[in-house]
């Protein structure tokens, strides 16, 4: 009895159970794979560690996330307690009511020199529901094998056909696509969302997508592009710089980067209007979105954080040792050309583009 | 019958075997005469439909040939014999009307319109199914579709019209009436059929002649009445009508009789059918409606019975007796009144003439 | 016989007493079914027809702005001026309105997407006003006020959207789901060539859907047929092997295809090692229509081989021996015979694999290209990625109305009755 005693509660503590049985959990829903293991490592693992009685449970739906929630507002059961999106969708949420508004400065620490967190974050905060994670970009990767001796450095590499025969993979949506064709085609990237507001830029951006047309793969999941650099189906793509990163660093592919024009965009939390748990999930955000777990998020996962102060403590990749830094889409060497993806354009804009995008496509 | 020489159907040594170890029919031979109604009665497995399939093309032989009208048919495909047949289940076209059903070989045979509505008229007529031409075969009883089955076999005037236990479907009243009738378009048309049946009685009702199968041979290929009165082995004895057997070795033989010792020193007298030597085994075969009790002086079998149960059956009493050790012996007394005192346990004497008790194999 | 109702032993009326007898086994059938009946009542048919509901839902609008909904009505469009001022008073009157509670807060929000469903610009024109209001609102005269806030206040093509789009039932998803909507003067009409999109597609979707279950039919018939014919074991041992798809998930099915059909995928490799094609000439048989036809023809497939296989299974043997016997070839006999009585499980294959054909969307998302996009991509985007439910439904609706059209067609021609599924 005894010998059957110990061996239930040996049981008990190694699978956690007592711990768990007075513990809440929190519903953290993010987009899976090396994202969701990044923040498992940099912040929940850690705030678990210090927070006993909070359990953090992993959601991989990210994917269509707004529609979820949506749907879950109008049941009226909030199951999700926190939410990364993209920063567009983040807005999208705001709008539709399904997240709440948040103050940045009451709820989120500062910087560790005193800087309140609205000005830490600076313009990155694009929505009072969005509260920034990452930097990420769209950007090109290119098989090194197959460009020859003169690898693309431009984003005119991409549109030509004759220097970089081949096929191309681009995202099935007119974001950044418009952007480039309307760059490559010559227009100042200070003019570029004028262009592309009229009836006649949208003409010229399509016609300059025209000439590439047949020989695009389009995308529409972020593995796509990583996947077929890496079965040499395609010579470029676009994708997210952190899939590139790992398949160029931890994969060994003979793929090289072109940060050339990248669309720089934000990824971030949301809290759901109508959780069941907001109290917990501000306090864990309070430590999730610090100087030094933003920086820590970077060991694991090649995306800039987005405070200004955490940039300065990026280090070394946690399993390869590589330093960080020069990976970040906000390195220097990388950010000679950059674009910041219009919120406000997009918001007006994307159901009518996309329209129009799609029936090019189909045509 | 037809007088001519040449068989309508022959099988010439033919064997079958589905796997390469077992033959389903041994050895078959057998000679069909124009007009005939024969018969391949036997149990389930014996071998008897593998014929008919072989016949209708759907089997190929393993060894031997089939001749059609003296011609080799071998090698000709089913649908190039010209040869009817009727299923056990009907196989009627169910998307088809009963009349379209009975157009089917004719169109086929590419019949103009005209002389093709004829034909279905008047093969409904015979089938007393005038008005049933527009239904579908499902909107029939058992009985139509199987009237359906037979118009349709012979619509197109086969040579030999095939029939695989038609009739297992159907209850005993409608089956008995159908036998007559199909006996009756026989006789009427004068076609050839090659019937299948595990059913002795139908066999015995509509044949000329009945080939007995066993175990993928036949035991024997008589008219019915040759079959029960002289069956040619213990087989045919069992399978044929009700029968008593008494087996024991023969211990002398004179000429046709022979005589065989059943135990305890009874001899019983018999007709030498197939013993050969003294000393043989053998199964003597003796009909119920022969055996008589207390038997006059011309019966030579006289032995003792004990009544073991009666059973009333109007016309006759069946009675189950023991005799020579043999307790399903099976009298039937005819119910003349006198013997209505028969009472179970009485010992009373039967016997039997030599000519009716048969030795065997 | 008499004409009076005949009556039980005790006198009550044969019907009535008739009546009481299966009164009990009608309300034991009732429970029997009532689990299944609320359960797709609420799983199925309200779903459906609240998506029915959404694709001409508008009360919102009239809802947030009640005031200048009232006062727009009268403004007249074609005088090429702005709504007066009143009406401006009324604008600024409701979005103070909106601000007293979080829900009509969001609402104020909400118009401004919806509206810019008809013309883009609302969106960020809504949200900056409603900023403007949350935080305190605007001085008269409202006019240049409004105007301040954003310029295109001052532009009359937003008012008449608004002005038109203020009924609370609305057919611009409707229109917008057969590429039209309203031209400026406010006519229907056709969008321009470079903006049509979704006839396009249900053109497409119904093409490619019957090419998918044409083929399938032509692949699945020999294999049911042989199924049907072989013993138990040997077909049950095959059968494992024709529903050996359900067991592995879409996705991974999907990415099957991916690496075996790309360019430099097994295919390609194999036909240029054996010299069939040279290496410049690879064959393109993903990411566009074919791709489709492919992997959707597999995902398919066991859906067009079970009910054939089971109607097959039903056919005795003796039919095709019966009419070989009554002088068919054997071809004749297939087509004349054992065919028209494979027809119900042809049809209900055929009404099968075209309806999941229709309605499927991550197979084409993957594999598809941009040819072998179809419908149900567009339905699945505007569910989830540009939450415009109200097209999202329309378009819905409308693929609903053609599948039920080609069901009366085929009811027509085949006739629904001979229709057998297992």
């Amino acid at each position: 009895m005894k010998l059957l005693n110990r061996t239930l509660i040996a049981a008990a503590v190694s699978t956690g159970m007592v711990g768990a049985a007075s513990a809440k959990d929190l519903v953290v829903v993010s987009w899976g794979g090396a994202y969701t293991a990044s923040q498992q490592n940099a912040y929940h693992a850690p705030y678990m560690a210090a927070n006993p009685d909070i359990n953090i449970v992993n959601d991989d739906s990210a994917n269509g996330a707004v529609a979820k929630l949506r749907a879950m507002q109008e049941a009226g059961n909030v199951t999700w307690d926190l939410v990364d999106m993209v920063a567009s969708d983040a807005i999208l949420s705001c709008d539709e009511g399904l997240a709440i508004e948040i103050d940045h400065n009451a709820v989120l620490a500062p910087a560790p020199d005193g800087t309140p967190a609205l000005e830490d974050f600076g313009d990155l905060v694009v929505s009072p529901c969005f509260i920034p994670q990452i930097v990420y970009s769209t950007t090109f990767g290119y098989r090194k094998d197959k460009v020859g001796d003169t690898p693309p450095t431009s984003i005119n590499d991409v549109f030509d056909l004759a220097k970089y025969p081949g096929k191309r993979s681009l995202e099935k949506k007119p974001i950044n696509n418009l952007e480039w064709a309307l760059l490559a085609d010559g227009v100042p990237a200070d003019k570029i969302y004028e262009v592309l507001g009229t009836e006649e830029g949208v003409d010229q951006a399509l016609a300059k997508l025209d000439t590439i047309k047949d020989e695009v793969i389009w995308w529409e999941k972020g593995a796509q592009t990583p996947q077929l650099l890496a079965d040499g189906e395609v010579v470029m793509g676009s994708t997210y710089n952190g899939r590139l990163f790992s398949v160029i660093e931890e994969e060994k592919q003979p793929v090289g980067m072109m940060w050339d024009w990248q669309v720089y965009d934000l990824d971030g939390w949301v809290v759901p209007a109508g959780g069941k748990n907001e109290a917990d999930v501000l306090e864990y955000l309070k430590f999730a979105t610090d100087t030094q777990r933003l920086a820590d998020q970077a060991k694991y996962i090649s995306y800039g954080p987005a405070r200004a102060s955490s940039a300065p403590m990026v280090g070394k990749h946690e399993s390869l040792g590589i330093d960080m830094a020069p990976h970040m889409p906000t390195a220097p060497d990388n950010a000679s050309n950059t674009l910041l993806y219009n919120y406000e354009f997009w918001a007006d804009n994307v159901d009518d583009l996309t329209e129009v995008f799609q029936a090019w496509l189909a045509n | 019958m037809s007088d001519t020489n040449e068989p309508l159907v022959r099988f010439v040594d033919v064997q079958k075997s589905y796997d390469g170890v077992t033959l389903v029919v041994k050895k078959f031979n057998l000679d069909m005469q124009k007009g005939e109604f024969l018969t391949m009665l036997g149990p389930s497995g014996s071998g008897k439909t593998t014929c008919l399939m072989m016949l209708a093309g759907f089997e190929p032989a393993t060894h031997g040939e089939i001749f059609l009208q003296g011609q080799p048919i071998n090698n000709v495909p089913p649908h190039k014999r010209g040869i009817g047949m009727v299923f056990q289940n009907y196989a009627l076209f169910p998307h088809m009307t009963v009349a379209e059903n009975l157009a089917f070989p004719l169109q086929v045979r590419n019949m103009s319109k005209s002389d093709t509505e004829d034909r279905v008229n008047k093969a409904l007529d015979m089938v007393q199914l005038g008005e049933f031409g527009g239904r579908r075969p499902a909107q029939l009883s058992g009985g139509q579709q199987q009237r359906v089955a037979v118009a349709r076999a012979l619509v197109f005037d086969p040579d030999v019209v095939l029939m695989d236990e038609p009739l297992g479907a159907l209850d005993k009243n409608l089956r008995e009436q159908m036998q007559y009738e199909i006996k009756h378009i026989h006789e009427n048309l004068g076609i050839t059929v090659l019937y299948v049946t595990h059913d002795q009685s139908e066999a015995l009702t509509m044949s000329n002649r009945i080939a007995v199968f066993d175990d993928g041979v036949v035991q024997q290929l008589a008219p019915p009445s040759t079959l029960y009165e002289k069956p040619e082995n213990a087989f045919v004895a069992q399978f044929i009508g009700e029968n008593n057997v008494l087996s024991g070795n023969v211990i002398s033989i004179d000429g046709d009789s022979c005589h065989v010792d059943v135990g305890n020193n009874r001899s019983v007298h018999a007709l030498k059918v197939n013993v050969n030597n003294v000393g043989d085994t053998s199964t003597l075969s003796i009909r119920p409606e022969r055996v008589v009790l207390n038997p006059g002086s011309e019966y030579n079998n006289v032995f003792e019975g004990k009544v073991e149960e009666l059973i009333y059956l109007g016309d006759h009493i069946r009675t189950r007796m023991v005799v020579c050790d043999d307790s399903d012996f099976i009298v039937k007394v005819p119910n003349s009144g006198e013997l209505g005192q028969l009472r179970e346990g009485d010992t009373v004497k039967v016997g039997w003439k030599m000519e009716d008790c048969r030795a065997l194999d | 016989m008499s004409d009076a109702p005949l009556v039980t032993v005790d006198g009550t009326p044969l019907k009535v007493s008739l009546g009481r007898a299966k009164r009990k086994a009608k309300i034991r059938a009732l429970l029997l079914v009532a689990p299944l009946f609320l359960f797709i009542l609420l799983t199925f048919f309200i779903p459906i027809m609240s998506m029915l509901l959404r694709s001409v839902d508008n009360e919102n609008v009239a809802y947030t702005l009640p005031n200048t909904a009232d006062l727009l009505a009268e403004w007249d469009v074609d005088s090429g001026d702005l709504p007066d001022e009143a009406v401006f008073a009324a604008l600024a009157a409701d979005f103070k309105a909106a601000t007293v509670s979080k829900e009509d807060d969001i609402n104020a929000t909400k118009v401004g997407t919806r509206f810019n469903y008809e013309k883009s610009g609302f969106r960020s024109m809504f949200r900056k006003t409603n900023k403007i209001f949350e935080k305190g609102g605007v001085e008269p005269p409202y006019k240049e006020a409004f105007i301040k806030i954003n310029k295109r206040w001052g532009d009359a093509d937003y008012w008449r959207v608004m002005q038109r789009e203020m009924r609370g039932k609305t057919d611009s998803y409707y229109l917008a789901a057969v590429d039209s909507g309203y031209t400026d003067d406010g006519e229907r009409a056709m969008n321009k060539p470079g903006k049509r999109i979704y006839l396009k597609l249900y053109g497409r979707t119904l093409g490619i859907s019957l090419l998918i279950t044409c083929i399938c039919l032509l692949l699945a018939y020999p294999v049911a047929y042989l199924l049907s014919i072989l013993k138990s074991r040997t077909s049950n041992l095959l059968m494992i092997l024709v529903l050996l798809p359900f067991w592995t998930s879409l996705l991974v099915r999907t990415s099957a295809w991916i690496a075996l059909l790309q360019k430099e995928g097994v295919i390609n490799s194999v036909l240029v090692s054996i010299g069939v094609i040279d290496d410049a000439n690879r064959l393109l048989m993903i990411h566009n229509a074919t791709g489709t036809i492919i992997a959707m023809v597999h995902v398919l497939l066991p859906f067009m081989i079970l009910p054939l296989y089971s109607v097959m299974k039903t056919i005795p043997p003796s039919y095709m021996r019966a009419a070989r016997s009554l002088g068919a070839t054997p071809f004749t006999a297939f087509t004349k015979v054992y065919m028209p009585n494979t027809v119900p499980g042809i049809g209900a294959g055929a009404i099968l694999v075209f309806i999941l054909a229709i309605g499927y969307y991550i197979t084409p998302a993957l594999v598809g290209g941009q040819s072998g996009t179809l419908i149900s991509n567009e339905i699945a985007r505007h569910l989830e990625t540009s939450l415009n439910w109200g097209l999202a439904a329309a378009l819905g609706a409308l693929l609903l109305v053609a599948v039920f059209a080609l069901y009366l067609v085929y009811d027509k021609i085949v006739g629904i009755d001979n229709m057998k599924l297992g």
